[in-house]
């Protein structure tokens, strides 16, 4: 993975787009908080790790809050206990004294630690035996998104790093844990938490003659539905936690001004797709209606090619010819020649992406060719001379081999052409936004030298490292 | 096949294209399907092209042969609003319990109730039948959450029933884990070739299979032909520059030979990808599950290539006896 990847070629329109340099926010001791947020599957996790290190590597005291990593990337890390704290990172380099932690968020035990900060034993013995409690606090909606933000604000109130890069939930949106902690505040808030925690006490009041029948007839109804002895435990559960909802709500407006912050810096996490992109898009725009700072977006796996000059059709044209030079076995005059080919385009293609449920061929078949080759070349090559029409008549090998590359090569200028008109109508759309583009690598990143080439990629323009 | 398919998959896989792909697939032949989305994205809406799907079941596709294709978007509290009317006839009720907050709190914050409302309306639709007897929907496909959420999604219902001990909601849980645990489900998991998702789905299968739930088929997305392979990429660089310039040259690629260092660049990162692919297949293998592969869209999903995947399908078997 640490190969050299050519960057992109083609000039195209995210030109237009300033770069996103993240040196400079890594190295800013004013940004404190750095959030990557994206969609499902564009790499987020491993973006935030990558910053991680770069910025311990750089001189900074860095905590990396993951949230649901994948094995290998959170081993690359050395994090492969989800104990809910921070631990050292081991072989940051470095000489400025940078230091990189990285935990795991283990919800059920971060939701536990905030009842028993806040309840006395007795009370918080209550509440963590409620069955309640315990379906909701090991991850029913929301409750990841909110302990999440819980968990962050947490990190910055000790402020033993200098640093914290946050990665997001995986949520169905990628807008869910920002509305987490509003919307369990507004739940707290609201009258119907009043009605389960005190129903004797509202319908006692003068005058509330009319909402007590109302209300009877909601407990009533809920008894129904739900079960009588659940919506028991329910009340049980809200009583029992009755004192410690206003810390919730207090920290969770907490949180989201931190959020709003001069030293918080959001990052877009995408994949040049259109679905990523989509929502990146909704989520550039939802940062600026909350007031929250975005720094930029980082575009992953994006593909690029040293020989963008070469167009596919060119390329497919090419590869035709020399199919045909091979297939009329030696016939003069062919092989050099641009026309249309008599054959249907792209044989190997299609043969081999309609492959049924079965493995695709091995494609074996140029391995025994290589050592033909060999020999051919080896007397061969220095007679025949450049000129144009006897190469692949002498060498079907070799013509097959070079139709192969060509083939090759235009599936990769048709993945660039996607990849730039999705880029482009980003751009388009949101052309104030900074974006960094990172190299498609060949694999996923196991290790620390891994997330180091991200980092590279990460910070240079056009992903080339 | 089973009557309800539910697809699931990591982020970044496809599991919307595949599930509709699918929707598409069963409904050839005259038969008819419902397409069902649950995590409220409005993902079908824009793979079809058409507007925000809203709550109800809304013709979107017509299948060769004569088949439909339906589509509705789950909504947790117009389900739950619902529910409330078919068993309580709550009327001006069930706004009034809005308006205290209870609908927001049983669908957002209340354990389990959203997912509980999700699967219950999907399989209220499997099993919904015409005045004769038929069913309405040969297949129900659901665009369920990601593979890393699937088993507790579907699985809700235990937990449920397990909190609510008695009542309508309990018996609701007890009825919709009938149809999941019964051969009428498939839990089909989507994937790429590459490690992640890979080691997604081979957790994904393990917790399904420990929950009792049935899973059906892994579905191999993005599928890329492999045009060359690393033996041949180590012949073209083991000093036959030379010639292939002269190939390149004679198929009428003009500069030829400066362009014979990036080709073969490309060509050994295509090996290598195909000698991961090669591992993560291996993988994949000894989940002993059988598969469904799908070729990768080079001009990304859109109906032309939904149709195309369909058809895919098909040939693979979706929709034959």
């Amino acid at each position: 993975m640490t190969e050299k990847t050519p960057g992109p070629a083609k000039a195209g329109g995210l030109d237009a787009a300033p770069f996103l340099d993240v040196d400079p926010l890594l190295d800013d001791r004013g940004t404190r908080i750095i959030v990557c947020c994206g969609s499902g599957g564009v790499g987020k996790t491993t973006t935030a790790a990558a910053l991680g290190v770069r910025a311990a590597e750089r001189g900074r005291r860095v905590v990396v809050l993951t949230i649901d990593p994948a094995r290998r990337l959170a081993q690359s890390m050395g994090i492969d206990a989800l104990d809910n704290t921070p631990r050292k990172v081991d072989g940051i380099k470095g000489s400025d004294g940078g230091e990189l932690h990285a935990m795991m968020l283990d919800m059920k035990r971060t939701f536990d630690e905030i009842v028993e900060a806040h309840a006395e034993p007795a009370r918080a013995r209550a509440i963590l035996e409620n069955p309640f409690y315990q379906s909701l606090s090991a991850g029913f909606a929301g409750t990841q998104e909110y302990m999440a933000m819980e968990k962050l604000g947490q990190l910055r109130a000790r402020d033993e790093w200098d640093l914290i890069v946050v990665d997001t939930p995986p949520s169905r949106s990628a807008l869910d844990f920002l509305d987490a902690p509003k919307r369990l505040g507004s739940f707290l808030d609201g009258k119907f938490i009043k009605l389960l925690m005190a129903p004797a006490k509202v319908g006692g009041r003068a005058g509330m003659k009319f909402l007590n029948v109302g209300m009877s007839m909601m407990s009533g109804t809920l008894g129904k539905l739900l079960g009588g002895q659940f919506l028991g435990d329910v009340q049980t559960f809200v009583a029992a936690m009755d004192t410690m909802f206003g810390g919730f709500r207090t920290r969770a407006d907490a949180t989201y001004r931190l959020l709003q912050a001069p030293g918080t810096a959001f990052l877009v996490v995408a994949a040049p797709e259109r679905d990523a992109l989509r929502e990146a898009a909704y989520f550039v725009e939802r940062l600026a209606t909350e007031g929250m700072p975005l720094a930029g977006l980082v575009l992953n796996r994006v593909h690029g090619s040293g020989a963008g000059r070469l167009s596919a059709e060119r390329a497919r044209a090419a590869a035709e010819n020399l199919d045909e030079g091979r297939m009329v076995d030696h016939g003069p005059g062919k092989t050099g020649g641009r026309g249309v080919p008599a054959t249907s385009s792209e044989p190997s293609h299609s043969a081999t992406a309609a492959a049924s449920p079965a493995r695709p061929p091995a494609a074996p078949e140029a391995a025994p060719t290589a050592d033909a080759t060999e020999e051919h070349s080896g007397t061969a090559g220095p007679e025949t001379g450049p000129e144009a029409g006897t190469a692949s008549e002498n060498d079907p090998d070799i013509a097959r081999l070079t139709a192969g590359l060509l083939r090759l090569h235009a599936e990769r200028m048709r993945v660039l052409a996607r990849e730039q008109h999705t880029r482009d109508r980003f751009t388009a759309l949101h052309p104030e936004v900074p974006v960094t583009e990172v190299a498609a690598l060949p694999g996923d990143v196991h290790d620390l030298a891994g997330l180091r080439a991200i980092g590279e990629r990460l910070s240079s323009p056009r992903g080339r490292s | 096949m089973s009557r309800l398919q539910v697809v699931s998959g990591k982020g970044g896989t496809g599991k919307t294209t595949v599930a509709a792909a699918l929707a598409l697939a069963l409904a050839t032949e005259g038969k008819r399907t419902l397409l069902v989305e649950v995590e409220g994205r409005q993902g079908i809406a824009q793979l079809f092209e058409t507007e925000a799907l809203p709550y109800e079941e809304r013709k979107i596709a017509v299948a060769p042969g004569g088949g439909e294709v339906f589509a509705l978007a789950i909504d947790a509290e117009r389900a739950l609003l619902d529910y409330l009317q078919m068993f309580y006839k709550l009327g001006g009720a069930g706004r009034a319990l809005r308006k205290l907050g209870a609908i927001d709190f049983a669908t957002t914050i209340a354990p389990g109730v959203r997912d509980v409302l999700l699967t219950g309306k999907a399989c209220e639709a499997v099993r919904r039948r015409e005045r004769d007897g038929r069913p309405v929907y040969d297949h129900v496909v659901m665009d369920a959450p990601p593979t890393g959420r699937i088993t507790r999604f579907l699985n809700v219902n235990d937990e449920v029933a397990g909190l609510a001990r008695i009542g309508p909601i309990h018996n609701q849980a007890q009825a919709v884990m009938k149809v999941l645990k019964s051969p009428e489900t498939a839990v089909h998991l989507v994937t790429l070739l590459e490690e992640m998702p890979v080691q997604e789905t081979a957790d994904g299968v393990a917790e399904l299979r420990a929950a009792g739930l049935p899973v059906g088929r892994v579905v191999v997305n993005m599928v890329r032909p492999h045009v060359l392979d690393a033996a041949a990429v180590r012949a073209a660089s083991g000093g036959h520059r030379e010639a292939i310039a002269r190939a390149l040259a004679s198929a009428g690629v003009p500069g030829g030979a400066a362009l014979v260092e990036p080709l073969l660049d490309e060509a050994a990162e295509h090996a290598r990808r195909v000698e991961l692919e090669r591992d993560q297949r291996a993988v994949l293998d000894g989940l002993g599950l059988p598969a469904y592969e799908l070729p990768y869209l080079g001009d990304g999903a859109d109906i032309a290539g939904l149709y195309r995947l369909a058809k895919e399908l098909r040939r693979q078997g979706v929709g034959a006896a």
